[in-house]
Formats: structure tokens, C-alpha cells, sequence
């Protein structure tokens, strides 16, 4: 059942259109990421979902609500969205307990009650209640803007990169645990990002945005595995693009002969691999007399980085795949676990797990 | 007379740029106490006066209905004064900053403008205009004309700055626009609110033209009156401690409420550009205010100035006594504006490179006696120099260390905001190659710091350039400059012969006040 719908939405800055008719539609309770490279337009759209901006066409409806549409906007006040703002925009002459019990109602002593409920829900410890927003650190920030979101129960909650401001290490555990938080409370949630992986680990539904449009919504998984062309595919992580011939449920390609995930037959088509579909295995120039069907390749790079290896392949024998000369010297740039990872001038014999996904 | 500019202090945040501490050469250190002790000397004065007049010779000459009426005229005049003030200010700059009014460039502009027209020349537009004006009334209405930009600058300014995410964060917890500005907006404005009106309220209790043009009775006029039929008598020496005690009300009141908090953006990332809000139909009524904001504080000056002008013909343009005015005044504002900026020198230097429990000591003491009314430190002066140093009365030497003194705070505020801006790497670096510490702080810091100097010297000059009360009780006989001059001819009733000086002041006077606002503007970062 659907909470969100989005109809055909515009919003334009001048001769600029930030939004350029977007349709979506959010599950209640779900998660939703709208991940996109920055400027293309996510935080216009989540600014016109919380109602600081109003669209010039198209149709915003929350539960049975119209929010903005026919040039009638609910003004963001009215809402009821809870949002979390990239810096978490704490009001700094608050104390963080007021800033948590800014948008509740009732008496004193309720009040109080659930400052000290929500600061436990979302991981503060009490004795920061009485400090000031600058004493905090950013994870701490943005805890205290999560409570104070969820302070007033929204029917949405809007996550504007509330993670980009934190370290690295700090961001993971920040999302599992905002991820877990919102999913126990049952809100219904949009981030947005431009962090692909934050995208596909912390949404059920993913969207693609580029230019004020969606260029794919799907699954993560889906999106991941099955995306609808190159750019969505190198957008959403490391992608091995081969020109390949397709017939029967496999591609002739520089990889040999690979399952790929549709029936159809082509002579032309281009193929895409996650890198780490391809496993490799140590041969040496004697290994590879006698099988000519397979691909073995030579190790001509290998950058050590700890755990990973960043390791470059060149193709040494190309069956005859449509247009090989095309990539015939282009190496495959592969990471492997660093612990045995085959040195510079080493032959390898190339495997490939799972189907490839052919570009339509 | 404590003027126009000390606004850079209210808007430039304090210590700003603090690098790492370093050991301060014992004799800046040494040069520092000096300047802060010199500065000290009229506080002192007032006190050690008190002391030895007595306490029943004090509380007679304290506790009599003369004073009771002064001070009810005073308090009065800054509890009606002030609020008004702040409320025109705030309006103004929300108007001009952050609703979609036509022309919001041009207003902001002509709501800082009349910070060029010195008080006393407001006052003298007004009377000439509207002759009966007299009493408290009146006394409010020209005082919040001429100092409102003193609320206006910080106020806007501090607007500009505020965070729209704030206001998009209460709206989103569902807070309606009203509510917003209340719990949101108002209380980041304090700051900027309680600075400016501690200026304000300092500027009214030592103002002297001003009050005297239109019959309304205050301390400094006391002072001064009393000065002049007595010259420096117990009485007027104990009306200065009674003025100073306001003075240090005032700033003991700022800090209470002002309170500890930090009002700066919390995270990082730039700040989202600021929406305008839709004025609809109200426009017209907002174009009014500001019109009528305009007219009164800009319209009346210049109408009257120039009515003056055309009533009084080439007859009035006496050049060579002009000229030599303009002279005098040019001479004691670049030589006063040099001391200071020498003066402050030192202290701005240990501000920023050696903070510490020493340097915040003198920096309060030079704070407070920067609040000081001219006419409290030229009646210190005046009596020292009469009974320790005659020989020193009404010389140069004498106003000189006077302007130093009332404008050493503003010479330090630019000198500190200059000095930040110099790393302290590079006179490491110099030091590092083979200069010896004073020519690598010349050949670094100073070099650098020279267009803050400049800046902070022409700020002093202006000062001077509009000083009235402690030029007329300090400076050498014969000495005319374009605010005496202006105040002579205006005390005979001969109007036509001041407009000139009066124009020559606001000329002199625009080009800052241009400067300042292209500053207030450009610390906001646009």
C-alpha cells in the first residue's frame, strides 16, 4: 500500500528545471533512497515533499491528503514530515533537550518525559540534555535531529545526507542503526544521497535520479545487477562492459561464454559484469595449450592496499567477439583479497560466476 | 562623543581568529600596560575625586532634586528610546533582507546612510524646521532617527547570516511563519540586538548637540553647563561619576543579557541561500514605513541643510574661514587617529597572537573607558592638567591623548581583525631567516595588517572629525574646527552661516559610512 505518491512533478529555477516530471510512489513503512551525482535536482525534490518549496506542475499526495497540486500547497508546517537536514540544523540557542522538545505540545512534565524517551530510542545519553548543539559531535548532532523529527510521529520522515557530514566509519554504523530505528517505529522514510552505497544498503526501493528525472527505480539488487544503461551502472559501482553476441541464455565474449539473463538473440550487444563476478585462477603459459575456449589473462598492474588488491588484467586470447579489437588491449581492472593476489606478469585464467546482464 | 562607528565592534565578532599562543616579547607586553594604564586615568580620576571631596560634600552634591530630574530625563530618554529603536531597526532589516520588497538594495542603503549625518546636525534640521520641538518627546524622536543605523547594521547583518535550514527545521516540526520568527529568528538576533542597543544607549547618555539644540536636559549637558559656569568644579566632577555609573549599568546590563550562548552555525557546509517572503498586499504599507524611515532621518537633514544654503547665498561661503576649519579639523584627525592606532597597536597584538588572562584583563579595561562620554574623559583631563601639569592645559598634547583615549577601541578593532588575518607563520618564517623579532614583525605582520590600520585610522579620524564636547573643553585657544565652527554660528541663531559646516560633515562623513556598509555586507559573505 502506498503512503507517497509523486504525479508528474516540475519545479523550475528560472530557465533551469530542477524537477522535470518525476513519478514515484513510496510503500508505507518502506525505505526509499533517491541517490543521484550532485545537482541533479534530489534536494529539490525533497525540499518540495516537506512543502519549503511549491512545485509549478504536478501533484503530491500523502495518505488520502493532496499536499500540493493545482497550484493548492499545504504549507510545510501542516505537513506533518519529519526532516533531517545535512548538518542536522539544530537550533544553536536551545539547549539539546529543548531542541528535541522544539515541535511537541502538551504539559511539562509529558514533555520531559518523552525528551528523555526519545533521546534513549535514538542512542543520546541524558546528560547531554543539558548541553548546547556546538558541545556535540556531528553523530551526536544528527541523533539529536532524528529525535527531534520523530518527536512530532511524522507520516514521513525526509533524510536530507544526513550521513555525508560524519567519518567514514562512523556513517556506517550511523545508518544501520537510523535504518533499524525508523523500521521499529514504522515511519516511512525517504533519503536522499549521493552516496551509492548508502543508497543500496539502507533502501527496499532505490531511484536514480539525473537532470530532475528518474532514469531507473527499482530494487537495489535490481538496480545493481540489472541496470537499464552504462551510466546507471558505473553510477551505482566498478562495471566491466564487454561487446558481446547473444543467443540461447549465453554471449560469446571476451570472456568466453558467459550466462546472461535474458533469452533473446542478438548480434551485437554490449554485456555488464560486476567486477567481482570474475574469479581468477594461477596458471602459466603452459596452462593454457589445449583450451583455447577459455580466457586467460596476464597480470600486467597490481596495486597493494591491505585487505584489497586492485589488481589490472590484459586478455590474452580473444575467441573472436564482434568488435575485440575494440577492447583487445583494454585490461579489466579487478580487486582481490590482498593475501594472494597473483604478482605483475603472472597468467591467470579468468572465471566467471553468476549471468551477465545485457544492456537492452 | 563616542560616534557613528563604533559599530565595527558590535558586528565584528571579538578575538576573531585566534591562532596559536605565543610568548609575547615583554616589552609590547611592557607597551600594552602603559597604553591601558594611561587609559585608565580618567576612571581613576573620577574616583580618587570622590575620595577626597568627601562623602558629605559627595552625597550633597549627589543626592539633590537637580540630579534626581537628570537622571529621571536620562532614564527615561533610554527606556523610551532604545525599544522604539529596536523595534524600527529589526522591522527595517527584516524588510530589507528577507522579504521580496522592490528595491531592497537601495533601502538598506538609505537605512545605513544616515549614520554620515553627525547627531548634532540632525538636531539642528529638526529645530530649524520644526522650532518648538523641545522636551523628552522630542528628545526621543531626533535620537531615534540618528541611531537607529546603530541597530539597523548588526541587526541586518546578523540576519543575513542566520541559517535558513533553521527556519525550514521549525516549519518542518510544525511551527507556522509567525511562531518561527518568534522561537527561531528573534533569539538568534540577540546578539546582535543587545550590541547594538548598548551602543545606542551609550551614544544617548553622551551626547551633547543633540540634546542641547533641543532644550532637553541630560547628564552630558549638565556636565557641560556646569563646566562652563564653574569650569571644573566638585559639581560637575560628581555628575561625571553619576554618568559614568550609567555608563557602567549599561554595560553590565548588555552582559547579563546577552547571556553565554553561541550563536554561529553549528555543522559545516554552506549555507542555503536565504527565500524571500512574499509581502502581497502589504507592500504598500511596508514602502511606507521605509519611505517615511527615510524622510525623516535623511529628508529633514538635507532639505534643511539645503534651504539654508540657497536662503544664505555665496554670503555664506566664507572660504578662508572654511578653509582654515577644514584644515584644523583635517590636522587633529590625522594626528589623533595616528596616536591611536600607535596606542592600540601593542594590544592588538598580544590579542591575537598571546591571548591570555593579562590581555583579557586590559582589553576590558580599554572596553569600559571606550564607553566613557567625551566629556567625562575631557573633564578628567582638564582637571588633571590644571592642577598636576598646567603647562600641559589646552595644548595640543593634551586633545590629542583625549581622542586617543574616547577612540582607542575602534583603532583596536580593525588593528585585531588585520592582525588575525596576518598567520603567524610568516613572522616565524622571517624570523626563521635571520630577522632579528622587530624587523620581522614589520617586514610580516605590519606590512599586512597596514589596510586594517588604515581602515581603523580613518574610523578614528571621522570621530574626531565630528568630536564637539572635548574639543571645545580641550583644545588650544583659537582653535576652530568644522563642528565648532558649525556649533558656534548655530548657537547665535545664525543657521545659514552653520550649513555649510554641516554639509562639509556629512561629505567628509559619506564615503565611511559607505565603507561600512560594503563591510556589514561582505562579512555576511555576499
Amino acid at each position: 500500500m502506498s503512503i507517497l505518491e509523486l504525479k508528474g512533478l516540475y519545479k523550475r529555477y528560472g530557465p533551469v528545471a530542477a524537477v522535470a516530471g518525476l513519478d514515484l510512489s513510496v510503500a508505507s513503512g518502506s525505505r526509499t533512497a533517491i541517490v543521484g551525482p550532485s545537482g541533479c535536482g534530489k534536494t529539490t525534490l525533497l525540499r518540495l515533499i516537506a512543502g519549503f518549496e511549491i512545485p509549478d506542475q504536478g501533484r503530491i499526495t500523502l495518505g488520502s491528503e493532496v499536499l500540493a497540486g493545482d497550484a493548492a500547497a499545504v504549507p510545510a508546517y501542516r505537513r506533518g514530515i519529519g526532516v533531517v537536514a545535512q548538518d542536522g540544523a539544530l537550533f544553536p540557542h536551545l539547549t539539546i533537550g529543548d531542541n528535541i522538545g522544539f515541535g511537541m505540545g502538551g504539559g511539562d512534565e509529558r514533555r520531559a518525559e518523552r525528551i528523555v524517551e526519545l533521546a534513549y530510542i535514538v542512542g543520546l545519553d541524558k546528560v547531554v540534555l543539558k548541553r548546547r548543539p556546538h558541545e556535540l559531535s556531528g553523530g551526536q548532532q544528527q541523533r539529536v535531529a532524528l529525535a527531534r523529527a520523530m518527536a512530532m510521529k511524522p507520516r514521513l520522515m525526509l533524510l536530507d545526507e544526513p550521513f555525508s557530514a560524519l567519518d567514514t566509519a562512523l556513517r556506517a554504523s550511523m545508518r544501520k542503526a537510523v535504518a533499524e530505528l525508523l523500521e521499529e517505529a514504522g515511519i516511512t522514510t525517504i533519503l536522499v544521497t549521493h552516496d551509492q552505497a548508502e543508497a543500496l544498503s539502507f533502501a527496499s526501493q532505490v531511484a536514480v535520479m539525473r537532470d530532475g528525472k528518474f532514469s531507473q527505480v527499482g530494487s537495489p539488487r535490481d538496480l545493481y545487477l540489472r541496470p537499464k544503461d552504462r551510466m546507471i551502472a558505473e553510477f551505482l559501482g566498478d562495471a566491466i562492459i564487454l561487446p558481446a553476441k547473444i543467443a540461447d541464455g549465453f554471449a560469446n565474449s571476451p570472456l568466453g561464454r558467459v550466462a546472461v539473463d535474458t533469452r533473446e538473440r542478438r548480434d551485437v550487444a554490449r554485456i555488464m559484469l560486476r567486477p567481482e563476478q570474475i574469479g581468477l585462477k594461477r596458471t602459466s603459459r603452459e596452462g593454457m595449450s589445449g583450451t583455447p575456449d577459455m580466457p586467460f589473462g596476464e597480470v600486467t598492474e597490481s596495486e597493494f592496499a591491505g585487505s584489497m588488491c586492485t589488481i589490472a588484467v590484459r586478455l590474452l586470447n580473444n575467441a573472436d567477439p564482434p568488435d575485440a579489437a575494440a577492447i583487445g588491449n583494454t585490461p579489466l581492472i579487478l580487486r582481490k583479497p590482498g593475501m594472494d593476489a597473483p604478482a605483475v606478469g603472472e597468467i591467470v585464467r579468468l572465471t566467471v560466476s553468476g549471468k551477465a546482464h545485457v544492456f537492452a | 562623543m563616542p560616534s557613528a562607528v563604533d559599530l565595527a565592534r558590535s558586528i565584528l565578532p571579538a578575538g576573531a581568529g585566534r591562532r596559536s599562543r605565543q610568548r609575547a616579547a615583554p616589552w609590547i607586553v611592557l607597551a600594552a600596560l602603559l597604553v591601558s594604564l594611561v587609559a585608565l586615568v580618567p576612571l581613576a580620576f573620577i574616583i580618587w575625586i570622590a575620595v577626597q571631596t568627601g562623602w558629605e560634600t559627595v552625597s550633597a552634591l549627589v543626592f539633590r532634586p537637580r540630579v534626581g530630574e537628570l537622571l529621571v530625563n536620562t532614564v527615561l530618554l533610554v527606556l523610551i528610546a532604545v525599544p522604539i529603536t529596536i523595534v524600527l531597526s529589526v522591522a527595517l532589516a527584516w524588510l530589507t533582507e528577507r522579504s521580496d520588497l522592490p528595491g531592497a538594495r537601495v533601502w538598506a542603503w538609505l537605512c545605513v546612510a544616515p549614520l554620515a549625518i553627525p547627531a548634532f546636525v540632525h538636531s539642528y534640521a529638526w529645530i530649524t524646521m520644526v522650532p518648538g520641538l523641545h522636551g523628552l518627546g522630542a528628545g526621543v524622536l531626533v535620537s531615534v532617527i540618528a541611531y537607529f543605523p546603530f541597530l539597523y547594521l548588526p541587526v541586518s547583518a546578523a540576519l543575513r547570516r542566520l541559517d535558513p535550514a533553521l527556519e525550514d527545521a521549525a516549519a518542518a516540526l510544525g511551527l507556522g511563519p509567525g511562531r518561527v520568527f518568534a522561537r527561531v529568528v528573534l533569539p538568534q538576533l540577540r546578539l546582535a540586538i543587545c550590541g547594538g542597543s548598548l551602543l545606542v544607549g551609550l551614544h544617548l547618555l553622551a551626547e551633547y548637540g543633540l540634546y542641547v539644540f533641543i532644550r532637553f536636559d541630560t547628564f552630558t549637558t549638565a556636565i557641560v553647563d556646569q563646566f562652563q559656569s564653574t569650569f571644573n568644579g566638585p559639581a560637575a566632577n560628581m555628575l561625571a561619576g553619576v554618568l559614568v555609573s550609567c555608563c557602567l549599568v549599561l554595560l553590565g546590563l548588555e552582559v547579563l543579557l546577552r547571556g553565554e550562548e553561541r550563536y554561529a552555525r553549528v555543522g559545516s557546509g554552506a549555507a542555503r541561500h536565504q527565500q524571500r517572503s512574499r509581502l502581497g498586499h502589504a507592500t504598500l504599507p511596508c514602502l511606507l514605513l521605509l519611505a517615511a524611515t527615510a524622510l525623516l532621518s535623511l529628508g529633514v537633514p538635507f532639505v534643511t541643510i539645503g534651504r539654508w544654503l540657497a536662503a544664505g547665498g555665496s554670503g555664506v561661503w566664507r572660504l578662508d574661514e572654511i578653509g582654515l576649519a577644514l584644515g584644523q579639523t583635517l590636522f587633529l584627525a590625522a594626528a589623533g587617529a595616528l596616536l591611536a592606532t600607535v596606542a592600540a597597536m601593542p594590544m592588538a597584538w598580544i590579542s591575537i597572537r598571546a591571548p591570555g588572562p593579562l590581555q583579557r584583563l586590559l582589553e576590558g579595561c580599554n572596553y569600559i573607558v571606550g564607553s566613557l562620554p567625551g566629556v567625562v574623559i575631557a573633564l578628567a583631563l582638564v582637571t588633571i592638567t590644571v592642577r598636576v601639569a598646567l603647562p600641559l592645559y589646552q595644548t595640543l598634547f593634551t586633545i590629542l591623548v583625549a581622542y586617543a583615549l574616547m577612540f582607542l577601541p575602534r583603532a583596536l578593532v580593525s588593528l585585531r581583525a588585520s592582525i588575525a588575518q596576518a598567520p603567524v607563520e610568516l613572522e616565524r618564517a622571517a624570523s626563521s631567516l635571520g630577522r632579528p623579532p622587530l624587523k620581522a614583525l614589520w617586514s610580516t605582520t605590519i606590512r599586512l595588517s597596514a589596510p586594517g590600520a588604515a581602515a581603523g585610522m580613518a574610523l578614528v579620524a571621522l570621530g574626531i572629525m565630528n568630536e564637539l564636547t572635548a574639543t571645545q573643553m580641550l583644545a588650544p585657544n583659537g582653535t576652530r574646527t568644522l563642528a565648532m565652527a558649525f556649533w558656534s554660528y548655530s548657537g547665535e541663531i545664525d543657521y545659514a552661516s552653520a550649513a555649510p559646516y554641516a554639509l562639509i560633515m556629512v561629505a567628509m562623513s559619506m564615503p565611511l559610512t559607505w565603507l561600512l556598509y560594503v563591510q556589514s555586507k561582505r562579512m555576511a559573505g555576499r
